[in-house]
């Protein structure tokens, strides 16, 4: 008896919801949203059963699928996850719920918005779960058009029209997605003529790359577009700048999607694809995406500080927060990269429920700026606590989930990058600064009675605080549910880093 | 004399006749309908009949099959024109659904247009077949000249006309240049015949050069390829919209299947010469077709522009110049297909409703049309190559044959402009879901919502499951090859 598709349930569970609500009549709202939540519930409680279930002391790809699929480019139907992978997967399930609340009250043509929420969310599932290059580059890109459309119709304009907003996130990702398509057609064709055969199967790709199959200057060319593309997707310096204005004018779910896990694949990709395939390239851009890192971390979080759109504080503070992802992978440890990995899903929780409260908020009172509100803790407590989660968590505060993997990285980068580690343990300073400064205007001070008709958030509307609040504490309190589970995916990575630790990289010989 | 190895070209005739007839049968005021109601049957049958026709790869492997020629090898039917012959039975299944309403409405002669479409279809299906240049030409011809009377069949338009006598005028310049072309090379090597001038040393002299540089020349008129590309965008304005459509999809791609036989059976040998000039006109295509488009106001202007890059894409597979390439060039030909028929159901809905196929008169379409809207958004991000549309499967077949030959700045240049095409076509979709439009709600006929049905899940299934389009593809490359 074959085992049950358990994957293939999680992807095909919002795929099956986009197809039934096409078929719901529009003005049925309340269908519409009890379908798309049901849909994600069920691909939710899949994932955690996964997650629970995940044989941690064995390692490597498990609940794998594999049907042939296109056999003359040689792509399989290949699915799994291993410790690196499921982590992202239940944090797009969560994320996946808690947008599906947030957008309850949306009641300009409910019935597209959740369709193309679903297609984003099955198609960012789809990225993490895929084990065959062709899957993962179809459900990589299926997501940039449905963003599109949902920040062109219910989105904000502020700062930025809503239109310019879209339209900017689409080229920047489009445009990083062409290079890393090149590389990533480069590749395929450069592995298929060493082993004899084409394949898109990761794990036959990595193998032919740790095995010294690739030429060093092939790996370096091809690390580089991979870098282009997983590093725009991810806002690395300089190719960042769409991410706060795309945030800002995004709809809160996208908002949430996009800053929660859609941006993880770019470091994702980069751990999957360009550490495991191209282990050399890896080794020879480290530095150079340690010192942009570096400057992400900085200049980002000295950006968000003069900000006063909320939207734009935390689009700054993501794009600061990439940075430390991005040293934690530069540093090439077994240590560092698992923080990179654990604060990924920490930064999707947090960034998550940020932007959640900001659209609550934003959708009562419609004002986002840091000048005009403020004391909302005397009239909206539960959204001041859930404010308070995110910002504490934001800025490391242990007990929730972002200290353990900060810490992680610091202490996996200090030995490599000494004086990296240091400026980014400062940015810790500038992150304090902003969060609280924002935290204390809009949520502490007189009660401001202009704010008093506002209701704080009550029943359904709860549900985007309650799911990520618990992930939030719980990985905090416990972190080594997360970082036990990551720890068996980075494991695997030991060997290979420790083979290439010897290489030289881009400034020679000096680590 | 092998009857049957004709017997696709006779039974379009007899269609082409049988719509004449019923044409003068039907009383005057009576709807034509029911004349494209049977073409549409009886192509649907052979379609799937043809089927039947294909060669098996084991046959063509062993020498056992004898390929089909008629009149001593003027005419051979083998897989490749047999794909080819089924993609333009397709497209013209797909026009005749969603152009019925269309031309009751805003045609003046219904019946004729029928019967033209069949002869233009039979030109397509010589022009596949065709393995001398003579037969070549006729085909070309043929196809031609039906399409100059279809482009100016809404006599009432001024546009119209005027897309008509463009056309006709430069089309008789190609014509010309490779008439002329051909006559250079039949004088320099003393045949017209594809296989015999494959190994004729005459075809290195300089007037048997000359020929073949004014031969494709005029290939690449057809094509509308830059900078020969001039006509394009005004006839794609001007003619009614299936026929706009049926030149994107129908006229393109049997440029592409004659123009294929030609460089890879008679011209193989001089292909250090064309080959770099092919690699760099398709650049040219993809870098000057995209960024023209961004421009354009009218949709169908775009679309003409778009479809001078997707020349570009398809000559991307040629300079590959190997099986996996021409694979690719007919795999892409036929998504190519499926997305212009989602993409012009939608316009010519449009234009017959609202009276213009501009931005302006998409307003709001993803209010009073739903279907028409996501059909046009998908086709369109299938011409861009975005997944899951057959786009994307398309584009990586094309650049990974270009990329295994070493051309890979061209690959660059591909995959960035297909980015920034992504740009004018979501202004369609822009235009459709942003804007408010009047609000009334567009009457859509069964048959029009088949056709955009249809090809967005042909779209669809080739982009996630492309295998059994694939398997027909290397069938035919594979055996042209042999």
């Amino acid at each position: 008896m074959t085992s049950f598709p358990l994957l293939s349930a999680v992807l095909l569970a919002p795929i099956c919801a986009a197809v039934i609500l096409c078929f719901v009549s529009p003005k049925a709202a309340q269908s519409v949203r009890v379908i798309a939540a049901s849909a994600m519930t069920v691909a939710l409680a899949l994932t955690l059963y996964a997650f629970f279930n995940y044989d941690m002391t064995a390692g490597g790809m498990q609940f794998t699928e594999s049907i042939p699929w296109i056999k003359d480019l040689g792509v399989h139907y290949a699915l799994g996850v291993d410790g690196i992978s499921l982590p992202m997967l239940l944090l797009t399930d969560l994320i996946g719920l808690a947008a599906v609340y947030s957008s309850w009250n949306i009641t300009n043509r409910p019935k597209e918005f959740y369709i193309l929420l679903m297609i984003l969310i099955a198609g960012v599932t789809g990225t993490f779960i895929a084990t065959d290059l062709f899957i993962f580059l179809l459900c990589y890109e299926v997501v940039v058009i449905p963003i599109y459309i949902m920040v062109i119709i219910w989105g904000s304009t502020k700062r930025v029209s809503k239109e310019y907003a879209g339209m900017k996130l689409t080229i920047y990702l489009l445009m990083g997605s062409a290079f890393m398509l090149v590389g990533v057609v480069a590749l395929y064709l450069t592995v298929g003529d060493v082993v004899g055969f084409r394949t898109f199967d990761m794990q036959a790709l990595a193998v032919a790359g740790q095995n010294g199959l690739l030429s060093e200057e092939f790996q370096i060319f091809a690390f580089l577009l991979l870098l282009l593309g997983f590093g725009s997707l991810l806002s690395m310096f300089p190719f960042h700048s769409w991410s706060p204005d795309g945030y800002a004018g995004a709809p809160t779910a996208v908002s949430m999607i996009h800053a929660g896990v859609l941006k993880k694949i770019g470091g994702y990709g980069l751990i999957r694809l360009g550490l495991l395939v191209l282990p050399l390239g890896a080794r020879f851009w480290a530095p150079v995406i340690a010192a942009l890192a570096i400057i992400n971390v900085m200049y980002a979080a000295y950006i968000a500080l003069a900000q006063k759109d909320l939207k734009y504080v935390i689009g700054y503070s993501s794009v600061s927060h990439m940075g430390y992802v991005l040293l934690g992978f530069a540093c090439l440890n077994v240590v560092s990269v698992s923080g990179a990995v654990a604060n990924m899903v920490a930064h999707g929780v947090m960034s998550a429920l940020f932007f959640s409260m900001i659209g609550f908020v934003y959708e009562k009172t419609h004002m986002r700026s840091v000048t005009e509100l403020r004391g909302l803790a005397h009239q909206m407590p539960r959204v001041a606590t859930g404010f308070m989660l995110a910002g504490m968590a934001s800025l490391g505060l242990p007990g929730l989930i972002g200290f353990i993997p900060e810490f992680t990285i610091f202490v996996g980068s200090f030995s490599v990058y000494p004086a990296f580690a240091i400026l980014a343990i400062s940015g810790i300073i500038f992150t304090a600064l902003y969060t609280l400064r924002v935290l204390a205007k809009v949520l502490f001070g007189p009660r401001d009675s202009k704010f008093d008709r506002y209701k704080d958030a009550r029943g359904v509307e709860m549900m985007p605080l309650v799911i990520l609040g618990i992930a939030l504490v719980g990985f905090g309190i416990f972190p080594q549910v997360l970082m036990g589970m990551v720890g068996s995916g980075t494991e695997q990575l030991m060997p290979l880093l420790d083979r290439i630790a010897e290489v030289p990289g881009f400034i020679g010989g000096i680590r | 004399m092998n009857f049957e190895a004709i017997s696709t070209e006779i039974f379009i005739l007899v269609l082409s006749l049988f719509a004449i007839v019923m044409d003068l049968v039907l009383p005057k005021n009576e709807s034509r309908k029911s004349i494209g109601g049977v073409l549409v049957f009886a192509l649907t049958g052979w379609v799937l009949y043809m089927f039947s026709m294909y060669t098996p790869e084991a046959a063509v492997a062993d020498g056992s099959a004898n390929t089909r020629y008629f009149m001593d090898m003027m005419y051979i039917v083998d897989n490749y024109s047999l794909f080819f012959k089924q993609l333009f039975m397709v497209a013209t299944i797909f026009t005749l659904l969603f152009s019925m309403d269309y031309m009751q409405t805003v045609l003046r002669y219904k019946g004729e247009f029928y019967a033209l479409l069949m002869t233009a279809l039979l030109g397509m299906c010589v022009l596949a077949s065709a393995n001398d240049f003579l037969t070549a030409f006729i085909g070309l011809e043929l196809m031609t000249i039906s399409f100059y009377i279809l482009v100016g069949a809404r006599i009432s338009s001024v546009n119209s006309s005027e897309a008509a006598v463009k056309y006709l005028v430069v089309g008789s310049v190609s014509t010309a240049i490779m008439l002329y072309g051909i006559s250079l090379i039949y004088g320099s090597t003393g045949t017209v015949q594809f296989y015999e001038m494959f190994r004729n040393q005459h075809l290195f002299t300089t007037a048997g050069l000359a020929g073949a540089t004014m031969i494709m020349i005029g290939f690449f008129f057809k094509l509308s390829v830059i900078p020969f590309h001039m006509w394009a965008p005004d006839v794609y304005q001007g003619a009614p919209t299936p026929i706009t459509a049926m030149l994107a999809m129908g006229s393109k791609a049997a440029g592409i299947a004659a123009f294929m036989r030609v460089i890879y059976v008679a011209f193989p040998l001089i292909g250090f010469y064309w080959l770099p000039i092919l690699a760099v006109l398709s650049a040219v295509c993809m870098i000057g077709g995209n960024i023209m488009a961004i421009r354009q106001n009218d949709v169908k202007r775009m679309l003409a522009y778009s479809s001078i890059a997707q020349a570009g894409y398809m000559m991307v597979g040629m300079v590959s110049a190997d099986y996996p390439g021409m694979k690719a060039v007919m795999f892409y030909g036929m998504l190519y297909v499926f997305a212009n028929v989602g993409a012009f159901t939608a316009l010519s809905v449009v234009e017959q409703q609202r009276g213009g196929s501009d931005y302006k008169s998409l307003a709001g379409l993803a209010k009073s049309a739903p279907v028409l809207a996501a059909v046009m958004t998908i086709s369109l991000l299938s011409m861009a190559g975005i997944p899951p549309t057959a786009g994307f499967a398309g584009k990586l077949y094309l650049f990974t044959s270009v990329v295994n030959q070493g051309y890979l700045w061209l690959a660059f240049v591909g995959f960035i402009m297909s980015m920034i095409s992504v740009y004018y076509y979501l202004q369609v979709a822009k235009a459709m879901y942003l804007t408010e439009g009047d609000g009334k709600e567009l009457h859509i006929s069964g048959a029009v919502r088949a056709a955009a049905v249809l090809s967005v899940i042909a779209t669809i299934l080739f982009g996630v499951w492309p295998e059994k389009l694939a398997e027909l593809t290397n069938l035919a490359a594979y055996t042209f090859l042999q």
